[in-house]
């Protein structure tokens, strides 16, 4: 689950680490009574769970109240990357003298938090990564005792030559661990982490990713989501138990089972169609999901054909016959349903879908070159 | 042979009261596997009512179950909050083999397991696995059971129902298996593709495997690398999610692409260029094997 900018900086602070002040506005008026308040320049920021919003237009410095107020009508109500952004941080412009960058992810391959540090702050870290890799430092922690002071000081060693700067950003690594963990954190990132004329080291950006995973033990966290950058299909099927992602195609696929799920998506593709989504009805699929599942695919104006992929293990293919059928009681579906059921309980689920009407293919390659013939017709 | 389970594994199940376990409890039985103990904690002197009158005895904790039954193998049904816990225990107790089931474990849980496994030489296999199955010997997990047959063919899936597409497929045309192993859908699992790899060719009874990957990090790249430097026997490979967009996690906490790493594409290629023939669609593995055997 991605974070705002503020909400990463509210965990920073509560960890000790030193990050501006700031507030969210939603007006523009709202941005430039906060200007006034800090008074001095303010950097304008779009709150977006997206990542270029510099480069955007999302991001900008004003010399005055007034200004500021500007900044925000411009970047309130605008889209990046295909997000509306409906909130503003508006936050003391702080005088920079360099930009380091410190991060800290899970890495599959270590199996652990692994922290990253460079030099070269300000810029995506991706792309100094591939033309300057010897400029990134890496360190993984050691999960059975945390990240040691001695460790700390070496990636801030990395950072900066001035023990003073030095020291800040030591205490910092270690208090960006403890956010991490704290946190339920799958990523955490300052960038920049910069270093003030006057000496001093602090964090003016924030990124932050939470493990899904983790929310049900931190309802601090979890009230952090903000479901408005998402499509309201991509809510509902969160809050109804599916995994959903919309995409552009006019095939609705309604799958059990993540990778058959993708396999699903890519045949469809193979066949020359496009798929609507990916949706994973998941393991033990009562009928009430399948009818869920039918609604939100159907929300979508752009699926011509719905195409169901079942194969039985723990799901019972009656289960999801059943659920066809309780859905097309309780909702109007004007578009054709193309359907594959085989596995567990796959007779029963065929006699249910006779009665009800339907047929069945048993092979997923016939299933889905229907599919794509009858979006292609409609 | 088979890898890592057969006729002499010993199973414990942990969460053998609740629901998913009772069930698959009765399932794994039902296919011959041996289970010898469950685990609940505050439920030990109590019995689980198995098939055929196959009663399994409850214990409260692992070491007891396993001192009192020799288990060698543990499977794990234990809701995500505890899964990390229950694993750590089963890995402390003695057995080999720690099977998690469970889907949705905090990652960073999972880091302390894993390394703490990785001390004492327990293999863990998941999480958020299917488990494994080696037909006509055993059971360990989910896999249905009617779907496979005795054969000669490795394979390996970081899915569950793609797998059982891929294993249904081989069946029908009559090449059986020597061990279905689902790795899992997480960042963190304890067993890898190349763990996999260097069982069946270790393995004198499989004569070619089926590795089934998907997008998101690069376990299948270096796995191609193994299987071009240490592999005699055939490998098939498929990869899920050619038409994933990039940033979006595909049901799997560990599909995910991220920037230009993990993509099918780049799978795919890390395939071919280390001789692993490449199936486009799931029906094409079978005849991708046939070419190999033949």
């Amino acid at each position: 689950m991605n974070i705002h900018e503020y909400q990463a900086k509210e965990l920073f602070r509560a960890a000790g680490i030193p990050v501006p002040p700031g507030e969210i506005a939603t007006s523009p008026a709202d941005a430039e009574t906060i200007a006034k308040k800090y008074g001095g320049m303010v950097v304008v920021k779009a709150q977006v769970h997206s990542g270029g919003r510099g480069k955007a237009g999302g991001v900008k410095l004003a010399k005055t109240s007034a200004e500021a107020r500007e900044h925000a009508e411009n970047i309130l109500g605008m889209e990046i990357s295909g997000l509306l952004v409906e909130k503003v941080l508006v936050t003391p412009a702080e005088d920079i003298e360099t930009e380091a960058y410190l991060g800290v992810l899970v890495d599959r391959k270590k199996q652990a938090a692994t922290f990253m540090v460079s030099r070269e702050g300000g810029v995506d870290i991706e792309e100094v990564a591939h033309s300057n890799p010897d400029a990134i430092r890496t360190f993984t922690v050691d999960p059975r005792y945390g990240l040691l002071p001695h460790q700390a000081l070496w990636l801030a060693n990395e950072l900066y030559d001035d023990p003073k700067l030095m020291k800040q950003a030591s205490k910092i690594i270690g208090q960006l661990y403890t956010a991490f963990i704290d946190g339920g954190c799958s990523m955490a990132e300052i960038n920049p982490l910069i270093a003030t004329p006057t000496g001093e080291v602090k964090a003016i950006d924030a990124k932050v990713t939470i493990d899904a995973n983790e929310l049900f033990r931190r309802p601090n966290v979890a009230e952090m989501r903000d479901s408005s950058g998402e499509p309201p299909s991509e809510t509902k099927a969160r809050e109804a138990g599916l995994s959903y992602v919309k995409l552009d195609g006019d095939v609705g696929c309604c799958v059990n089972g993540a990778g058959l799920a993708m396999a699903t998506m890519d045949l469809v593709k193979y066949y020359g169609g496009e798929p609507a989504n990916f949706l994973d009805i998941g393991g033990s699929s009562n009928p009430d999901k399948v009818v869920s599942a039918l609604e939100i695919i159907t929300s979508d104006p752009s699926v011509k054909v719905i195409l169901f992929n079942i194969f039985g293990g723990i799901t019972r293919c009656d289960d999801v016959a059943n659920g066809i059928v309780e859905a097309m009681k309780r909702i109007d579906i004007q578009i054709p349903i193309v359907i594959r059921l085989t596995g567990t309980n796959e007779k029963k689920a065929l006699e249910i879908l006779a009665d009800a009407g339907f047929s069945a293919y048993t092979s997923m390659d016939e299933v889905v070159e229907k599919a794509v013939e009858l979006a292609g017709e409609a | 042979m088979a890898i890592f389970i057969d006729k002499d594994t010993k199973l414990v199940v942990q969460g053998i009261t609740g629901r998913d376990g009772s069930f698959h409890t009765t399932q794994m039985i039902e296919y011959g596997t041996q289970v010898v103990a469950g685990v609940t904690p505050g439920k030990g002197g109590q019995t689980f009512d198995g098939p055929g009158g196959k009663d399994v005895p409850i214990f409260d904790c692992m070491d007891e179950a396993v001192e009192a039954t020799g288990a060698n193998t543990s499977v794990i049904y234990v809701p995500p909050a505890f899964a990390a816990s229950a694993i750590m225990e089963a890995v402390d107790s003695g057995v080999d083999l720690v099977v998690a089931i469970t889907e949705g474990v905090p990652v960073l849980d999972m880091a302390r397991a894993h390394a703490f496994a990785h001390d004492r030489g327990v293999r863990i296999l998941g999480p958020n696995c299917p488990g494994l199955l080696s037909p006509g010997k055993s059971k360990v997990g989910i896999l249905p059971a009617q779907i496979v047959t005795e054969g000669p063919i490795g394979v390996v899936s970081r899915s569950g129902t793609l797998t059982y597409e891929a294993v249904f497929q081989l069946t029908s045309v009559g090449l059986g298996q020597t061990t279905c192993v689902g790795i899992g859908g997480d960042p963190l699992i304890g067993t890898n593709f190349i763990d996999c790899l260097e069982a069946f060719e270790a393995d004198p009874d499989t004569t070619a495997v089926v590795m089934i990957g998907e997008i998101g990090g690069t376990d299948e790249q270096e796995a191609a690398e193994y299987v071009k430097a240490n592999m005699s026997k055939p490998v098939v490979g498929f990869i899920a999610g050619q038409t994933a967009p990039p940033g979006r996690q595909m049901g799997h906490a560990g599909a995910i692409i991220s920037g230009a790493a993990g993509t099918a594409e780049e799978k795919m290629k890390a395939f071919e260029d280390n001789g692993i023939a490449v199936a486009k669609r799931p029906k094409d593995i079978v005849g991708l094997i046939q070419d190999a055997l033949a």
